[in-house]
């Protein structure tokens, strides 16, 4: 039972002492990661609106570049196995940049063109005003896309790190933090029961000795009444007048 | 994890139409093996070639955004929905005959979950 009530420790000042440091601890890291998440949600939000922005501007430019496909048909028939065959290198290509949140590392998407177009020679017969139209429109899509996709993994990478640190935060709320805060409850209320029976046990002894006292009193009370003590007493020793012998000098 | 100097490519898998339009944008390659890295659907292939295709392009280290047609998506959707990975990104494009519905798209319909409806205003 108490597995999960508090922290397993014994009641001393020490333990005390330990377990508000640990707390301070758990309350300034339970800060610390609620900020983080904060601003991982801004962000998120923020991503998500360019998300859908982005998204029906996709459609536009999709839609456009799909019609110039089909006025290329039109004009300089059908290329679509030359293009399929005549394929070697890309010429746009991904490059991967680290882009950093709070700590979360979010990848972006930066497109380059790189080399020569491994088309140019289609449409050199008609339709060659289409098929630059064609590439221009689709070059544009592509970069749409590209920036889409970096806004989209942004999505999903900070969406499971949200996730985590949320969850990190419930638990230092919800449960190391109780936890910590039983112990010390714990501790302080085994500390106060220690001082009162302390207190109690002084207190009993006192009695006693009361009592011890008591007794004696009133034996000598009745060794007197009986006239035995009082030459005792005129027979007691006057320590200033009477020399000692133990004394140096 | 990745190399920032080299640069990554984007495949394409979708319809004829759709994939000569990229390939003319300039993102076909064939690899040293002689793999492309566009795979063209049309009505005669099978969906178990599509997901052998897509299950190829995400297991490629040099394939860095793949974009998929949002009606070849929806074929093989329990595969792209059970794709996790940050590396490639699986993007869903609109495809020529079928318009773009954002209510299939994976990404927004799990941002769906999380926000209210005015955000999509």
């Amino acid at each position: 039972m108490s597995g999960d009530q508090r922290i397993n420790v014994f009641p001393s000042r020490m333990a005390q002492t330990l377990m508000k440091t640990r707390l301070k601890g758990a309350q300034k890291g339970h800060s610390l990661l609620k900020k983080k998440s904060d601003a991982l949600t801004l962000r998120f939000r923020a991503i998500l609106g360019k998300i859908i922005e982005t998204k029906v501007q996709m459609g536009e430019v999709m839609k456009e570049a799909a019609f110039s496909l089909a006025e290329t048909k039109f004009a300089a028939g059908d290329v679509n196995q030359t293009v399929l065959q005549s394929v070697s290198k890309a010429q746009i290509k991904v490059r991967t940049r680290k882009d950093n949140v709070a700590g979360v590392n979010l990848p972006v998407f930066e497109h380059y063109v790189e080399g020569g177009d491994s088309h140019e020679y289609i449409g050199i017969a008609k339709g060659g005003e289409q098929i630059k139209k064609l590439k221009r429109n689709y070059l544009t899509a592509v970069k749409l896309l590209v920036d889409l996709a970096s806004l989209q993994t942004s999505f999903v990478t900070l969406d499971e790190v949200i996730k985590v640190t949320n969850r990190r935060v419930n638990a230092i709320e919800h449960v190391i933090i109780p936890k910590i805060e039983r112990t010390l409850a714990y501790i302080v209320s085994e500390l106060d029961e220690r001082e009162r029976e302390e207190f109690f046990r002084l207190k009993k002894v006192q009695e006693k000795k009361k009592q011890a006292k008591e007794k004696r009193e009133k034996k000598r009370l009745e060794l007197i009444g009986a006239g035995q003590f009082a030459e005792d007493i005129s027979h007691a020793r006057n320590i200033i007048e009477d020399k000692d012998d133990d004394v140096l000098f | 994890m990745t190399h920032a100097a080299k640069g990554k490519l984007i495949a394409v898998i979708g319809d004829e139409d759709t994939v000569v339009g990229f390939l003319l944008g300039g993102v076909g390659e064939l690899n040293k093996q002689r793999h492309p890295n566009f795979f063209v659907v049309n009505k005669n292939t099978a969906v178990s070639e599509i997901e052998e295709a897509f299950k190829l392009f995400c297991k490629r280290d040099d394939i860095g955004i793949i974009l998929i047609s949002q009606n070849i998506a929806e074929m093989i959707r329990y595969v792209v929905d059970s794709y996790h990975q940050t590396i490639p990104t699986v993007l869903e494009i609109p495809s020529k005959d079928y318009p773009y519905d954002a209510n299939k798209d994976s990404i927004l319909r799990r941002a769906k979950g999380m926000f209210s409806s005015e955000d999509f205003r």
